[in-house]
C-alpha cells in the first residue's frame, strides 16, 4: 500500500497547480473580454442572419465579368498603385532630409565627445515629430483630408506620404546607426562636409538595406492604399465600399478577386526587386 | 555560345529596375488627379488651421471620457480575443498546411496555403466590412474580421516554424510506435511554443493598433466613436477619442518596447 503511494506522488505532474492557476485566470480574464466583444457566434446561425449571408456569399459566383465594370476595376486597381507610389515618392522627400538632419552619426560637434546642446535638441524634435507622424494611423490622417481637401486619391496620397515618411524617417536613421561607421567619422574627421561623408561613406555602405526596406514599404502602401478608399481616399477600397453598400455581391467578388491579385503581384515583384538588389 | 558577362548583365537589370521606377513614378503622378491646388490653396489652409483648432480643445466631460474608456476596453478586447481566435484557427490550419515529416506528398498542403494565402491578403478592414453583412453593427464582427485576417498570417508563419524544426524528437517517438497527435503534443509543440509564443505577441500588437481603426466601417471600437463624432462634426468628442487612440498606441508601442528589452537581456 505504502509503495503504492510513493509511486503516486511519483506520477504527480509538479506543473500541475500552475497550470490549473493559469488556466483558470485565463478564463476569468476570457468573460469580461467575451462580454465586451458581444461575442455572440449564435446570432451567425440565426434563419435570418443566415439566409442574407448565404443569399449573399451565393451571389460570389459568378463575379461580375461585365466588359466595362471590369475596365473600371482595372483602372480603380491602377490608381491604388498610383496612390500608393505618389505617396511613397512624397514620403522619401520628406523623410530624407528629416533622416540626414537627424542621424547622430552625421554630427560634428558629437566626434570628439558629447553633442552639443542646439544640435542635439534639433535632433531629438526631429525625431519626436517622426513618432507623431507614423503613431497617427494612416487610416485616421486620410479621415482628415478628406474633411480638408475632399474626396478623392489627393487624401490618399496625403495619407500614406505622412505615415510613411515617419517609417522611413525612423528605419533609415536606425540602419545608417546600425552600420559601419568607421569610414563616415574618418572622413568627418578629416575635415569633408557633412553630405561628402553620407555619399562617399554613409550611404554606399547602407545601399542595399535602405532600397530594400524602401521597397519593401512600397508593397505596404499598396496594401494601405487599397483599404484607404474605405474612407473615401480612392482606389479600390472606395469602389469595394459602394459594392458592397449596395449588395451586389458579384462585383464584390470581382473586386476581391481583383484585390487578391493585387496584393500578390506586389508580394511578388517586391521579393523579386529585392532579391535583385540584395 | 557564351554567356553575356555577369557584370554587364548586372548593370543592364539596374538600368531596367531604375528606368521601371522612373516611368512607374511619372505615371503615377500624371494618372492620378492630385488636387494640389485645392490642397495649397488659403481656403484649404484655412479650413486645415480651423480644424487643427477645433480639435485643441478636446472634451473632458466625465461621462463622455467613461464611454472613451470602455471604447477602449472594448478596442482591447477585440484584438485580444480576435488574436486568440487566430492562435487557434492558425495551429488548426498550420498542421495540413505542413509538409509530411516522412517526405510524402501531403495532398492537404496546397489547398490549405492556398486558403491561408486568400486570408491573409484580404485586409482586415476589408474582412469587418464583409461580415457587417453577417455578424452586424458593433464589435464582434470587428473581432471576427481581426481573427480571420490573422489566422492567414499566423497560419503560416506557424507552418513555417513546424517545418523547421528539428525531426528528430518526433523520430524518436514515431519509431517506437507512439500515434501522430502525442508525437505532435510531446515533441514538435514543445519545440516551436516560443516561436509561436512571440509570433502571437507581435501579431495581438498589431491588431491593438487595427482593431483601432476598424471601428471606421462601423465594427466597434474607439474607431467607432471617431467615425460616428467626426460625421456629426462634434470636433471637441473627436479630438478626445484621437488623443485615446494615440495614447492607446503610444502605450502599446512602449509596452512592447520594455518587453523586448526584458527579453533580449
Amino acid at each position: 500500500m505504502a509503495g503504492a503511494g510513493v509511486a503516486a506522488a511519483a506520477l504527480r505532474d509538479p506543473a500541475w497547480s500552475g497550470r490549473v492557476f493559469w488556466t483558470l485566470a485565463g478564463a476569468a480574464l476570457l468573460v469580461p473580454m467575451l462580454w465586451a466583444t458581444e461575442f455572440t457566434p449564435w446570432i451567425l446561425f440565426e434563419p435570418a442572419s443566415l439566409r442574407s449571408t448565404l443569399r449573399f456569399v451565393a451571389g460570389f459566383f459568378p463575379p461580375h465579368a461585365d466588359p466595362a465594370f471590369l475596365k473600371m476595376v482595372a483602372y480603380e486597381a491602377w490608381r491604388t498603385v498610383a496612390i500608393a507610389t505618389c505617396g511613397m515618392v512624397l514620403a522619401m522627400a520628406l523623410a530624407i532630409p528629416m533622416t540626414l538632419a537627424s542621424t547622430a552619426v552625421l554630427s560634428i560637434s558629437a566626434l570628439p565627445g558629447r553633442m552639443h546642446a542646439l544640435p542635439f535638441i534639433v535632433r531629438q524634435a526631429i525625431r519626436w515629430l517622426l513618432i507623431v507622424l507614423r503613431s497617427v494611423p494612416e487610416l485616421i490622417w486620410a479621415l482628415v483630408f478628406v474633411r480638408v481637401v475632399g474626396l478623392g486619391p489627393t487624401a490618399g496620397v496625403l495619407a500614406i506620404a505622412l505615415t510613411y515618411a515617419g517609417m522611413l524617417g525612423k528605419v533609415y536613421a536606425e540602419i545608417l546607426e546600425s552600420g559601419e561607421t568607421h569610414a563616415t567619422t574618418t572622413l568627418l574627421r578629416n575635415g569633408s562636409g557633412r553630405m561628402q561623408a553620407f555619399l562617399y561613406a554613409l550611404l554606399p555602405g547602407n545601399a542595399a538595406e535602405l532600397t530594400s526596406y524602401t521597397v519593401y514599404r512600397w508593397e505596404c502602401a499598396i496594401r494601405s492604399s487599397a483599404v484607404l478608399g474605405f474612407v473615401g481616399a480612392g482606389g479600390l477600397g472606395q469602389q469595394l465600399i459602394t459594392s458592397l453598400k449596395m449588395f451586389n455581391a458579384a462585383e464584390v467578388s470581382t473586386i476581391l478577386l481583383v484585390f487578391v491579385a493585387l496584393v500578390w503581384v506586389a508580394d511578388w515583384a517586391s521579393g523579386r526587386l529585392r532579391r535583385v538588389l540584395g | 555560345m557564351i554567356p553575356a558577362p555577369p557584370l554587364l548583365h548586372a548593370r543592364c537589370t539596374a538600368c531596367w529596375i531604375v528606368a521601371g521606377i522612373g516611368v512607374l513614378v511619372v505615371a503615377s503622378f500624371s494618372t492620378l488627379d492630385l488636387k494640389w491646388a485645392a490642397f495649397l490653396s488659403a481656403d484649404a489652409a484655412a479650413r486645415m488651421g480651423r480644424f487643427l483648432g477645433e480639435l485643441g480643445s478636446p472634451s473632458t466631460d466625465a461621462d463622455f471620457l467613461r464611454r472613451v474608456a470602455m471604447a477602449s476596453a472594448e478596442t482591447l478586447a477585440m484584438s485580444a480575443l480576435g488574436t486568440l481566435l487566430a492562435v487557434a484557427g492558425g495551429l488548426a490550419l498550420a498542421l495540413p498546411a505542413t509538409r509530411s515529416p516522412d517526405g510524402r506528398r501531403s495532398f492537404a498542403r496546397g489547398p490549405t496555403r492556398l486558403l491561408l494565402n486568400v486570408l491573409r491578403s484580404i485586409p482586415e478592414l476589408a474582412w469587418a466590412a464583409l461580415l457587417l453583412i453577417a455578424a452586424g453593427l458593433g464589435p464582434f464582427s470587428g473581432t471576427l474580421a481581426l481573427a480571420f485576417h490573422t489566422t492567414g498570417v499566423l497560419g503560416r508563419l506557424f507552418a513555417e516554424a513546424i517545418e523547421n524544426t528539428p525531426r528528430e524528437p518526433a523520430d524518436a517517438l514515431r519509431v517506437q510506435g507512439v500515434p501522430g497527435g502525442r508525437v505532435f503534443l510531446y515533441a514538435t509543440l514543445p519545440a516551436v511554443l516560443p516561436q509561436i509564443l512571440s509570433y502571437t505577441l507581435y501579431r495581438w500588437e498589431n491588431n491593438i493598433r487595427a482593431a483601432a481603426v476598424l471601428g471606421v466601417v462601423g465594427a466597434g471600437g474607439l474607431g467607432q466613436m471617431l467615425a460616428f463624432h467626426m460625421g456629426l462634426f462634434q470636433m471637441s468628442e473627436t479630438s478626445t477619442v484621437l488623443v485615446a487612440m494615440l495614447l492607446l498606441v503610444a502605450l502599446v508601442d512602449l509596452l512592447s518596447y520594455i518587453a523586448r528589452r526584458v527579453m533580449m537581456r
